[in-house]
């Protein structure tokens, strides 16, 4: 039986940070407190192996670190196949006697980037061979670590600094890409979608994720204050609207099986959502409704997937 | 002393003798020509339980060696293989291993790189690979694909070495080509090959991070004890060479010289084309020329007072690259110029350039290399390429 965090909280999440403070993250970095949740959740007999980008960069500048638990960062695109890498040399080691099965987890962390472009074949190759492990993408919606450049996660009408807004353009000119729809497709036993403004179905999720035999993955949106010019403190705030509004909707698909975290009948405008974040801050009215009419269409989907009438 | 049976085995083949035999705990490798004969001889083994392994099959190269360093890092024996294109695609991964030690042991079956396409043998691919910081070797038959294949085991995972290394066979020369060999008794090579145990291996009862970035206050000194701890390698591996040879009876050397003793003449050869190179000093003994060949076994880290020795006598050294450096020549030829530059300014060096993209190079290609560059300094050009149609 699965644990529920949301009822149990002050007796089932732990005080213990395996995720260390002290790290280098801005101010008010969603991803650093997602890491932190998903840390939490995943315990001390875990392996992470972890793409270059910012996670990387503000935890593990040499010769400190903020990793409480076995850790591995090599290059950008390759997490996925490094992590089928030690999760193969365990299964083989235990196999033949080498090392005791102590049901050590395996876990990728990448950013948007490291995921959903320059990663994507890795990614897909490990899922399909069906490798025994979680992987978490914190998508902070850009190449936040480089400094702001756009990437297919990118949701349209945002400003960054290789999709400038300007006279001729509104910035980023094409749709998120649906990376947990891509995940999906796989057929792996457990997606989900989740966001650290929601930190008991965050950490259920993982939970989840981590028990299933197989592959699983879980997209986190990590609102970004230095690449969304927003306001730091307005962090949890903004993830909240993004789910709220069907931006980013929550939702889990275990087996095939979709599920709605949280419904919204009916949602809160995307303006509500954008309005917090400079990077939007020069799109139209004109713009913004056809946002909210894609946002719409693709709540309307996802309900009907998860059978809510 | 013949340990083991005389068999006629494909190179491939060979090599997988030699990963079945020290029990390899994880192959992940990508197929690509001329490499494809060992992964599906190792998948063989492990499907009819010859071999106790898991086989990744990886969606590239590049994540193929990405799962060999997770693997390695894990603590696990690995291997892969490639070839050409796969080891340009691999590229941005092998400077891993080295940098964060992991003994990580390929095979690189050697062929040309495109364009045009071509899946036939050349060094391309290699010279591509000077810089990623592994132990290369090269071998000239498939007895030595495979004696080199289990040294570099041994060599690779030795606690005072753990360095990747990788074990180079022309494509198709060796790895498509049956060749009787001496096949040892598993058990001499089990005793051979010491049980492993990765001393920083990623474990949850022992939480390292591996991978920290180093920004310039560190950088340096990383790369810096990097270089002095491959440096060290080299007695490690003269060691196990020197005992590999008092148990298997085959002896291997940095530099390896045939008919030096009173050539003034060399030639210098790196794979498979070694043994032309032989018959051909053998004709021009017979005609009456000093002649004797150097093969450099050991390409990283780079034999330099093996091949100060072995020229030390030599007036004349014809190099044969089977790559070309756009611009510049041929790199093993700038290589030796550059590690016998202020030693011998006595002694003219000649470079040439064949065999490429499968091209043979026979005997009377040898020859007209040496009387060629007899000729020098008349040669204006830096070097030539040899055997084109014109």
């Amino acid at each position: 039986m699965m644990e529920k965090y949301s009822l149990f909280v002050p007796r089932l999440v732990t005080t213990e940070e395996n995720f260390a403070p002290g790290h280098r993250a801005c101010i008010g970095c969603g991803e650093a407190l997602a890491v932190r949740h998903v840390c939490k959740v995943l315990g001390k007999n875990v392996i992470i192996v972890n793409a270059t980008g910012c996670i990387e960069i503000f935890s593990s500048l040499f010769p400190q670190t903020s990793w409480q638990v076995p850790w591995i960062h090599t290059l950008f695109e390759n997490v996925s196949a490094v992590v089928s890498g030690v999760e193969s040399a365990y299964k083989a080691r235990i196999r033949k006697g080498k090392i005791k099965d102590r049901g050590v987890k395996f876990v990728g962390f990448g950013g948007d980037g490291a995921t959903a472009d320059i990663g994507l074949q890795p990614l897909s190759g490990a899922m399909e061979r069906g490798h025994d492990f979680l992987y978490c993408c914190f998508d902070n919606e850009a190449y936040m670590n480089t400094g702001i450049q756009r990437s297919s996660s990118t949701p349209y009408g945002a400003w960054t600094t290789t999709a400038p807004a300007g006279k001729q353009s509104i910035g980023q000119i094409t749709w998120k890409k649906n990376l947990p729809e891509i995940a999906v497709a796989h057929k792996i036993p457990y997606v989900a979608t989740a966001c650290p403004s929601y930190p008991f179905d965050l950490m259920d999720k993982v939970k989840r994720g981590m028990e299933m035999e197989g592959p699983a993955y879980i997209h986190i949106l990590s609102v970004c204050p230095t690449g969304w010019r927003s306001s730091p403190n307005q962090t949890i705030e903004i993830g909240r609207l993004a789910v709220e509004t069907g931006v980013f909707p929550l939702y889990e698909v275990i087996n095939g099986e979709y599920r709605l975290s949280f419904d919204f009948p009916k949602l809160k405008p995307v303006k509500e959502y954008m309005k917090y974040q400079r990077r939007f801050g020069h799109l139209t009215d004109d713009v913004i409704g056809r946002i909210q009419a894609r946002v719409e269409e693709e709540y309307l989907k996802l309900r009907e997937k998860a059978g809510v009438k | 002393m013949k340990k083991g049976k005389i068999v006629g085995l494909e190179g491939s083949f060979a090599i997988a003798e030699a990963v079945r035999m020290v029990n390899a705990d994880v192959i992940s490798a990508y197929p690509i020509t001329p490499q494809t004969h060992i992964v599906e001889r190792l998948a063989e083994m492990i499907a009819d339980g010859e071999l106790d392994a898991e086989f990744i099959c990886v969606e590239s190269e590049h994540s193929a060696m990405s799962a060999c360093v997770g693997a390695s890092a894990a603590g696990a024996r690995v291997f892969t293989c490639s070839a050409g294109q796969g080891l340009e695609l691999m590229h941005e991964v092998l400077y891993i291993p080295s940098s964060m030690r992991l003994p990580v042991v390929a095979v690189a079956a050697n062929r040309a790189l495109s364009g045009p396409l071509s899946v036939w043998c050349d060094h391309s691919d290699v010279m591509a690979l000077r810089d990623i910081g592994w132990i290369q070797m090269f071998a000239e038959n498939n007895q030595q694909a495979f004696d080199l294949t289990i040294c570099a085991f041994r060599i690779a995972e030795d606690k005072e070495v753990l360095f990747p290394a990788m074990v180079h066979i022309d494509g198709f020369y060796l790895s498509h080509v049956i060749e009787d060999m001496v096949l040892p008794d598993d058990e001499v090579v089990a005793d051979f090959i010491p049980e492993y145990e990765y001393p920083f291996a990623l474990d949850p009862e022992r939480p390292v991070s591996m991978g920290c970035y180093g920004p310039p206050f560190i950088y340096s000194e990383a790369k810096k004890a990097q270089e002095v701890a491959f440096e060290s390698t080299k007695p490690k591996i003269l060691e196990t060479w020197e005992e590999f040879g008092d148990t298997f009876g085959r002896y291997y050397a940095p530099v390896e010289s045939y008919k030096m003793e009173d050539a003034s003449i060399a030639l210098l050869t790196m794979g498979s084309i070694g043994e032309t190179a032989m018959l051909a000093v053998d004709e021009m003994r017979e005609e009456g020329k000093g002649v004797g060949l150097i093969r450099l076994r050991l390409w990283r880290p780079f034999p330099f007072t093996e091949l100060r020795e072995a020229v030390k006598d030599v007036e004349l050294l014809v190099v044969l690259d089977r790559a070309l450096s756009s611009g510049m020549g041929g790199p093993v030829c700038s290589e030796v110029k550059s590690a016998l530059y202020d030693k011998r300014e006595d002694m003219r060096i000649v470079g040439f350039i064949g065999g490429l993209g499968g091209r043979d190079i026979t005997i009377e290609g040898f020859k007209y290399m040496v009387n060629r560059a007899l000729e020098y300094p008349e040669i204006e050009e830096e070097f030539e390429i040899i055997g084109v149609r014109e």
